[in-house]
């Protein structure tokens, strides 16, 4: 039963146009940023160089499809968890406010089991979308701007990572990233589970992210101790896979928090639902 | 299998805050009953049904169905239930045969497309099968409800307020398919509804709530045989009439309302012979019109 309402769960998601609002909007962002690079490119590599310029001398094609994808990857991965609550934070409240979920209720099929198939068709949609933003950043910019040695600027300095050494970090990176979107979906399916409006959930987990974010960058001390525990804070260790040696250790941290919010949100969002009154 | 109960409800409570929804309701239904339940606006109707589908718990009480508690066998049971509670709802989005996939396929049992086809046929559907809902009359949601309720074989047919919002239409249409489950499918069928006539003309058992509570429960007939009614008579003479009508001890409160028109109080099961009566007496009887119905006996109840 699990399954079959997976699938009806992937129907109702693909048939939504909203669904595919995420696509389009990735599609057309990454276009920009690579007509953008193409066009002014060089001079944006120059000014970011210009300070190393003294020390290190730049040789070979900086401006590559390795390059192009990073940044591609940084710019939206900020902007993708919207993306991403704009179908999953709609799954359960969604269906309350439209009243379908009155009649999903009244089948052999329990709540908890509704809850599970309405997340794994939210991280199936997630998994799509990276794919699709992985597809469009990594192979479309490598096919325009050929490929060659990554330069990272990180906290640290520049990291220079060899061609051959990239697929590997970009394959895991998004992987990291995976978890983190599919911490966004988790998070927006919990909060679609105690209400009845449909917008409420996109716009709480959205609220939610920038808070957790605004907490995160502030350098104060009475933060610091939940610093550390905060999804968001771990948003970006797809990063780490780019620093060389690769912080495993960080990174395994990392994964560890954001899998407990997703089993902490997906749990609260099972009692919440299984004890509620379907009143809709 | 008549006399085999399928809907056992006993003592249900259910309060919302400090608003008590459902104080008291307990009625049962039998295998191939037609059972009306009825109560005005806010008496718990819907409350009760939510219960009984587990969209909401009870506070108190015992709800069993197919003689298993809903509590412990709720699988079980919800795969021999179809329902629509007040309104059936389907995904905009979809077309008609994908919103009835959708709930096949989580209703326990294997239907196939053909199936889907033949209940959209059912329920005159047939041609809008690939339309999209969102594009629906109520009219033609409601005989989507229907097939949706249908489509796994459910012995038992929960309909909540099935009428509601239709137009003279529709409502007749929904009607016809309720009769045509009764004759054809010989469903169990509880049915909810404030239209009482529709009530008196499908249902054979009822249960009347008011304020949370179960006031009568019984068959149709019996509870509106042992009834007085009010009946219209038209004849050719009033005054002759009322005559003949003062010699009968089964005719009460008769009323001359013009030279032709009588209102009388007596039983049902006793018009014909009132009937036969006057025409002995050589008063010609144009039309005999029972007034008090299900109507008048359900609002005498409610007051009471």
């Amino acid at each position: 039963m699990l399954l079959k309402n997976t699938y009806n769960e992937l129907i109702k998601i693909l048939a939504k146009p909203r669904s595919y609002l995420g696509f389009g909007a990735l599609t057309l962002l990454v276009l920009i940023i690579i007509f953008a690079m193409k066009l002014d490119g060089k001079s944006i590599i120059s000014f970011v160089t210009a300070t190393f310029e003294n020390s290190i001398s730049f040789n070979g094609h900086v401006l590559n499809g390795n390059l192009i994808a990073f940044i591609i990857l940084q710019m939206l991965i900020v902007h993708v968890p919207l993306l991403v609550a704009l179908v999953t934070g709609d799954l359960i409240s969604g269906e309350a406010a439209m009243g379908t979920i009155r009649m999903l209720a009244t089948k052999p099929i329990s709540r908890n089991q509704v809850v599970m198939s309405k997340f794994f068709a939210g991280a199936i949609y997630t998994f799509l979308i990276v794919v699709w933003l992985g597809f469009l950043a990594l192979f479309v910019s490598r096919f325009i701007f050929g490929t060659g040695d990554l330069i990272v600027l990180n906290s640290d300095g520049l990291v220079i990572l060899k061609d051959a050494d990239i697929l590997w970090r970009f394959g895991l990176g998004f992987c990291v990233a995976f978890l983190s979107l599919l911490t966004v979906s988790s998070l927006s399916i919990c909060l679609s589970a105690f209400t009845e409006n449909s917008i409420g959930p996109i716009v709480a987990t959205m609220a939610v992210i920038i808070l957790f974010t605004i907490i995160g960058s502030l350098d104060v001390t009475v933060f610091d101790t939940i610093k550390p525990y905060l999804f968001t804070t771990h948003m970006a260790a797809w990063r780490s896979f780019f620093e060389n040696p690769v912080p495993l250790k960080d990174i395994l941290q990392s994964i560890i928090i954001l899998v407990l919010h997703n089993v902490v949100f997906v749990v609260v969002a099972r009692i919440k639902f299984s004890k509620k009154d379907i009143l809709s | 299998m008549q006399n085999e109960t399928i809907i056992d409800v006993q003592h249900l409570a259910k309060s919302f805050g400090s608003f008590e929804a459902v104080k008291d309701v307990s009625f049962t239904v039998q295998r191939g009953d037609v059972f009306g339940f009825l109560g005005p606006n806010g008496a718990g109707k819907s409350t009760t049904i939510r219960c009984m589908m587990s969209l909401i718990t009870p506070d108190k009480g015992s709800i069993e169905l197919f003689g298993k508690s809903l509590q412990t066998h709720r699988k079980d049971i919800l795969r021999n239930i179809g329902s629509i509670i007040e309104k059936p709802d389907f995904y905009k989005y979809l077309s008609a045969e994908k919103n009835l996939e959708i709930f096949a396929r989580v209703s326990g049992a294997e239907v196939s497309k053909i199936e889907i086809q033949e209940m959209l046929e059912f329920v005159g559907l047939a041609n809008r099968g690939r339309h999209k809902v969102g594009g629906f009359s109520h009219g033609m949601k409601q005989r989507l409800g229907i097939a949706q309720t249908l489509l796994h074989k459910p012995e038992l047919i929960i309909l909540d307020e099935p009428t509601t919002g239709l137009d003279p239409q529709g409502i007749i249409e929904v009607r016809n398919l309720i009769l045509r489950l009764k004759n054809e499918q010989n469903k169990t069928i509880l049915l909810s509804s404030h239209q009482l006539s529709e009530i008196e003309l499908i249902a054979n058992r009822m249960v009347i709530i008011n304020q949370g509570k179960s006031i009568v429960e019984g068959s149709v007939q019996d509870l509106l045989q042992a009834e007085e009614i009010v009946v219209k008579v038209v004849v050719d003479d009033s005054e002759k009439a009322m005559r003949c009508i003062a010699q009968l001890e089964t005719a009460k409160n008769a009323e001359a309302f013009s030279s032709t028109e009588i209102e009388v109080l007596m039983k049902k099961n006793e018009i014909a012979a009132f009937n036969k009566f006057l025409v002995q007496h050589d008063v010609a009887v144009f039309s005999l019109e029972p007034k008090r119905k299900l109507e008048d006996y359900f609002i005498k109840i409610i007051q009471a």
